[in-house]
């Protein structure tokens, strides 16, 4: 298809490209509301989807090695960046509270929100009170968590990303795939008749079909450009707001964030309260680690530092500044014993341009903002194991993401954890009104938890913890060897058959061959009385 | 900043290694003694080999990892402590597979605290490892392979587990020892790193993604032309081995041989036919016991 409009790209239909896309994009939102499994199936199918994220994982991975090319500096980096994030987790409240202090003495308004409904109308208040109608936007996963553009988009207040990944994404009426590069799962063609199809010029005209790289972004430069000279106000999302000075750190490559944050009248940054630090001198460090292991950068092409709207006598920047607070779950996150690591993040994506898992099913298998291993371990948190607990089982805990995660977050043992609290009972009413133990319970504990499940870890703890029980159904399973290839074990085995071979066990087990051979089974301490010093 | 997340660094260290000691656990895992009991059996003739005394309790079992994994922790204690009890005396443990070494080397304490078998576990987890890095750590039996019975020409692809590789950083310990073996030449496949897509339930939970996993790890160790296809952990094996099974199948072509690193070592070393692997060394092996019985 794609080919044919490449070659013959003056006879497009445009109305049934457009057809087209509105088919596609029904079909997306319709996936969206399917199972974490049909999403993955229908992923894995998809040839041109898996080599996109094929192609893009092993690119990333690829720079993000060249990059650190010395293993022991980029350990001590991590300890480093794992420590000065512990550090800002370890003093949150107080950090939180001289942030507030700092950013308000450099005329930055802060404003606390505790859940994404209450973000959203926060900042439709303040938008509304200063008659703002249109808003454009830096990149930020914190808005697309809160779902911002849908609640602003509702009352009237046309939003446009202006991250050329988020453009494309909310383009096709799609979530982003991966929390650097949103449109990553989209090839050029595709590119290229989405812009042909729904991008309009400030005149209302169709932008030309093109393929070519540089073209494609320079019409969406053109589009953006105008739209920044006329919006109302910009939201963007914070990388780092530091405490002790009281500034917001925002890192990008495309400059729409200093657009976005200086050209219309009115700023809106947006941020979790996890991402606050101390000091400046925690910065460089940070920054390093941050764009080294998301696009393999020695350092982004901006990285702006926001320190309070324009003053007296100042030519650039907007006339209001404020910032936005979001816990939306992360206090339950920080309460956590285990879970906690969790907000030490710093948003990089190498966890999922590492991951196995994601390289095959791509962001948007997860159903959820954040994919890939941190987004296992986010969502679930903020939205409940209710919902988004079958993405956990979509992990072989190979330690990939742990590996290159900059700040150290233990993820798979993370994953684990959350494994354990979706099946855990729920905590009796009783305990979760004493104290803090309500604080820690995961939101939708104990959804995943099914009699069936149950019962076979119970029969297998049964038959692995009695000795006899297990040498019992060792041997059965041994002398029963040929049972493996009989019709009911290929209905049993499936799972594992449809794409292996059938495992046979050996004829007699290693407890038998052992016994056997005359193995000890016992250690007897004869030894001890010709040390003499073995007490 | 003075806080630092000292237990985390504290498990970066280097791992300091005993001497040779007199005697060591064997722990199977439940896979080997199962699938691949050949594979332990010449793991216990290394050892003897090396002048050691080997305890294999027959009480043994699993190490809990299937359902510590699957989140249920309480199953997993009690099959765990089971363990505890088996491999009780002061003696070192070696663990037939990575990623049971990794369960109980690293995990055995998380999942005894605050219980009365804390301080058990914490000293059950301090003298237990992985096959290779007792045996290059411990034995340095990398440096005495020189003298192995079998030197002919053998291509090996070598899969190091995702948790021995990661969990339990003994990458260049399985490498030492194959590389020293003379005549083997070791092949490294395309994205040697990567998980094979096993994962105990992973690969029944999400069989899918597993599969196609699977799939691309068989054929990137098919590519390599090599012989043969040894690892430390039988779950890869079982995974890689019966995809390229499938795989060659359809292609009509013959299929690559698994065989545990244990094995491998001992085959080279005392001589044994170099195709006597998996299925067909056990056969052996039941045929000797059976003799005895
Ligand atoms: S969990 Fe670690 S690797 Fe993943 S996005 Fe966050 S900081 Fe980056």
């Amino acid at each position: 298809m794609s080919q044919k409009i490449a070659s013959d790209s003056m006879h497009i239909n445009i109305e049934q490209l457009q057809q087209e896309l509105n088919v596609e994009q029904r079909e997306f939102n319709e996936l969206q509301q399917r199972h974490f499994k049909v999403r993955a199936k229908m992923a894995l199918e998809n040839e041109a989807l898996r080599k996109s994220f094929r192609g893009a994982s092993d690119f990333l991975m690829g720079k993000r090695k060249a990059v650190f090319p010395d293993e022991s500096a980029l350990s001590a980096l991590r300890d480093r960046g794992e420590a000065i994030r512990q550090h800002s987790l370890a003093n949150l409240p107080e950090l939180l509270e001289r942030l507030e202090k700092n950013l308000t003495a450099n005329g930055i308004q802060v404003h606390w929100a505790e859940t994404a409904d209450e973000a959203c109308t926060i900042i439709h208040d303040i938008l509304t009170a200063n008659n703002a109608r249109t808003v454009v936007k830096g990149k930020s996963m914190v808005t697309e968590e809160i779902e911002l553009n849908h609640f602003l988009e509702a009352r009237g207040i046309e939003c446009l990303e202006s991250d050329m990944g988020e453009y494309l994404v909310q383009l096709a009426g799609e979530t982003p795939s991966h929390i650097i590069m949103p449109a990553i799962h989209k090839n050029k063609a595709q590119i290229a008749r989405l812009m042909h199809a729904r991008a309009q010029t400030s005149d209302g005209s169709q932008v030309p079909y093109t393929e070519d790289v540089d073209e494609l972004i320079g019409n969406a430069r053109a589009i953006l450009r105008d739209k920044f000279m006329r919006a109302d106000a910009g939201i963007s999302g914070v990388n780092m707001a530091v405490a002790n000075s009281g500034t917001l750190c925002l890192v990008e490559n495309e400059g729409n964030g200093r657009m976005t944050t200086t050209m219309p009248k009115l700023h809106i940054a947006v941020t979790g309260i996890e991402k606050v630090v101390e000091d400046f001198s925690h910065v460089p460090e940070l920054l390093t680690l941050l764009t080294r292991s998301a696009t393999g950068q020695k350092i982004s092409t901006y990285f702006n530092m926001i320190s309070g709207p324009k003053k007296a006598g100042e030519l650039d920047g907007p006339e209001q500044v404020h910032l936005v607070l979001v816990d939306n779950g992360r206090s339950r996150i920080f309460s956590h014993p285990v879970l906690k690591p969790t907000l030490q993040c710093i948003r990089c994506g190498a966890c999922m341009n590492h991951c196995p898992v994601y390289a095959r099913v791509g962001g948007h298998a997860y159903g959820s903002t954040y994919p890939g291993p941190i987004g296992q371990v986010v969502t679930p948190q903020i939205a409940g194991l209710e919902k988004h607990g079958d993405m956990l089982s979509a992990c072989s805990l190979n330690g990939a993401c742990g590996e290159a995660c900059p700040v150290r977050i233990p993820l798979p043992e993370l994953i684990r954890e959350l494994r354990a609290e979706a099946v855990s009972p729920q905590f009796t009413d009783a305990a979760a009104v004493t104290d803090a133990t309500a604080v820690q319970e995961v939101m939708g504990r104990g959804a995943k938890r099914t009699l069936g499940e149950s019962l076979i870890w119970r029969g297998w703890a049964l038959t692995h913890r009695f000795a006899p029980l297990y040498r019992i159904m060792t041997t059965a399973m041994t002398r029963g060897r040929g049972l493996f290839r009989s019709k009911a074990a290929a209905v049993l085995l499936s799972p594992w058959t449809d794409s292996r071979s059938t495992p046979q066990p050996a004829r007699r087990s290693l407890h038998e061959l052992a016994k056997a051979r005359g193995v000890a089974d016992q250690y007897q301490n004869n030894t001890a009385d010709k040390r003499g010093d073995n007490a | 900043m003075t806080e630092q997340n000292t237990t985390a660094a504290a498990s970066r260290q280097p791992r300091v290694y005993p001497p040779k000691p007199e005697a060591v656990y064997l722990l199977g895992t439940c896979l080997v003694d199962s699938f691949y009991p050949e594979a332990g059996m010449d793991a216990i003739a290394l050892l003897q080999h090396a002048g050691i005394e080997v305890i294999f309790p027959q009480s043994q079992s699993c190490c809990g990892q299937p359902a510590y994994n699957s989140g249920y922790d309480e199953q997993a204690r009690a099959v765990a402590r089971t363990q505890l009890q088996a491999f009780a005396a002061d003696i070192p443990v070696v663990v037939m597979m990575g990623s049971c070494a990794g369960m109980v080397h690293k995990e055995y304490p998380k999942l005894f605290a605050g219980q009365p078998e804390e301080a058990a576990a914490i000293a059950l987890a301090a003298r237990s490892y992985e096959f290779s890095e007792f045996m290059v750590n411990v034995l340095q039996l990398e440096q005495q392979l020189a003298q192995a019975e079998d030197q002919s020409p053998l291509t090996v692809a070598l899969h190091t587990s995702c948790s021995a590789r990661r969990g339990m950083g003994v990458a260049a310990e399985h490498k030492a020892l194959v590389e020293n073996l003379p005549g083997v030449q070791v092949v490294e496949p395309e994205r040697v790193a990567e998980c094979c897509g096993f994962g105990g339930t992973f690969a029944v939970k999400q069989s899918d993604i597993s599969a196609a996993m699977a799939a691309d790890k068989a054929s990137a160790i098919a590519a390599t032309g090599c012989q043969r296809l040894v690892s430390g952990d039988c779950g890869c094996l079982m995974n890689i081995g019966g995809t390229l099974d499938k795989l060659q199948g359809e292609k009509q072509g013959p299929a690559i041989p698994v065989q545990h690193l244990a094995s491998l070592l001992y085959t080279r070393l005392n001589g044994g036919d170099g195709s006597q692997i998996s299925q067909k060394r056990s056969q052996q092996y039941n045929k000797k016991s059976g003799d005895k019985a």
